[in-house]
């Protein structure tokens, strides 16, 4: 198994050497890294001297994370994070196609493919964001929390214009943010107890995805009853739908696929 | 049997009921909470079994703020003064706050870290950056999730930014290996700012490094 995930990682690796502004692999980039070699280069969207290109918001990659051997957070009732966030992504995938938005997930059964996988199927891809989908062991049960990576900068060593691929959501951590206070805001409308504003984690599936990204937290796996989380579903679903509607102009307004600088 | 006795056993029998039914959530909660304090002291001697104090009798008893997670159960900490004898040396005085925080609150509904958790060893570098390294227990048995990792980091951070001013940034290793996260969401292949909480440093963060091996320090111009 460990020798699958380091080949996985490794494939992942090898078919994002270079991420360009389009997602597009450039021709002439290297095949494989060796392990030691450093993190591959993402050039910075903003320093790019091509001329902009306008791609809206149209894909939303949804994320239900975990999957296979690895079922995430477990209740005592034998609830398992990998199960409820796969039909929390069928219900929000549901709820974005009714808005006109096409949704592509990274995993539609009970599977685990690696985070550079997950991350390598937006990379790929233009006009789209991220959404990875989790529910917590703690917090107020009937509470949804939403996350961005921390403020960050370019990685020590690296010219200003370039970045490794690994750290690539650093051009787009302010249209996440913008994101996550949409989505944070219609959430805490329907579920009390919840913040008004989203927090900051330096979650590692959103390190390395190049476009606007966040993670979605439900509490929690530890209520007696998963029909308490059913529950939780077509509202957080309706909410995500909305703020992703209501995120599309902010999005269409910026040049380069949603990164700002 | 007469109606008179009838009615008399009918109405003890009642009262006997009404007062199971007022005394019985109160035996639960005596129950539970002796189970819990059985528990910990359990927990409190295996712990001084495996882990010795580290503090030497002659060092001053100082005031120490420690970070466990807030009553309120909503994601924020709480700090707790509490009077220990704490070294002058950074690295010890780091293992007896860390020590101190894995062993857990008096009510251990406000943990951070799980009991099983214990720190194996603490290093300073030159530059201000701590590195400790921690038992598997500390990523096998904290409950997985975004909040209850990033709180298990925070208490760490917090406790040591209270207590020992030298340790400036926290490297964490998990059984002397850097891992990817600590529970499946909180990334630990870079270093946290100690003064800012659980907030990857990204500007330390040191990319296309082997596993368990930490970049070198900074050097100062």
């Amino acid at each position: 198994m460990r020798t699958t995930s380091c080949v996985l990682i490794l494939a992942a690796t090898a078919a994002l050497p270079f991420v360009s502004q389009t997602g597009q692999q450039p021709s002439g980039a290297p095949a494989t890294p060796t392990p030691q070699a450093p993190a591959p280069l993402i050039p910075s969207p903003v320093q790019s001297t091509s001329p902009p290109q306008k791609a809206g918001l149209q894909l939303v990659v949804l994320d239900p994370a975990h999957g296979g051997t690895d079922p995430g957070a477990r209740g005592t009732g034998g609830i398992r994070e990998s199960d409820l966030v796969l039909n929390l992504a069928a219900q929000v995938r549901l709820a974005l196609e009714k808005q006109g938005f096409s949704v592509l997930q990274t995993r539609q059964g009970n599977d685990n493919p690696s985070l550079d996988d997950r991350s390598a199927m937006i990379n790929a891809q233009r006009g789209a964001i991220f959404l990875t989908l989790h529910v917590g062991s703690t917090g107020l049960p009937g509470t949804v929390r939403v996350y961005t990576l921390p403020d960050s900068s370019a990685a020590p060593g690296a010219p200003r214009a370039m970045l490794p691929w690994d750290r690539a959501q650093t051009f787009f951590l302010p249209m996440s943010r913008k994101l996550a206070d949409l989505a944070q805001g219609e959430l805490s409308l329907r579920f009390k107890g919840s913040p008004n504003t989203p927090l900051m984690a330096p979650v590692r599936q959103l390190r390395s995805i190049a476009a606007p990204a966040i993670a979605v937290e439900l509490s929690s796996v530890s209520v007696d009853d998963h029909n308490a989380l059913d529950r939780m579903v077509p509202g957080v679903a309706d909410a995500i739908a909305r703020a992703v509607a209501a995120y599309k102009p902010v999005y269409d307004s910026v040049p380069i696929g949603g990164a700002l600088q | 049997m007469n109606p008179r006795w009838r009615n008399r056993l009918i109405a003890g029998l009642a009262l006997a009921v009404l007062a199971g039914g007022i005394y019985f959530p109160a035996l639960r909660r005596r129950i539970r909470r002796a189970a819990q304090l059985q528990a910990q002291s359990v927990e409190q001697a295996r712990r001084e079994l495996l882990n010795p104090a580290i503090g030497t009798p002659g060092e001053p008893r100082e005031k120490t703020r420690l970070f466990w997670a807030s009553a309120d159960a909503d994601g924020s900490l709480n700090p707790v003064t509490i009077e220990l004898p704490l070294s002058n040396d950074p690295v010890l005085r780091s293992k007896q706050v860390l020590n101190t925080l894995l062993a857990g609150p008096v009510d251990a509904e406000l943990r951070t870290l799980p009991p099983e958790a214990s720190l194996l060893e603490f290093y300073l570098l030159p530059d201000g950056t701590g590195v400790a390294d921690f038992s598997e227990a500390l990523a096998n048995s904290l409950p997985s999730g975004i909040q209850s990792e990033k709180l298990a980091v925070d208490s760490i951070t917090k406790t040591l930014q209270a207590n020992v001013p030298q340790v400036q940034r926290l490297k964490i290793l998990i059984h002397g290996q850097e891992t990817e996260t600590l529970a499946g969401h909180l990334d630990l292949t870079g270093t946290f700012v100690v003064s800012g909480g659980a907030v990857a440093d990204p500007a330390k963060l040191t990319p296309a490094t082997s596993p368990g091996k930490l970049s070198p320090p900074e050097k100062k111009p």
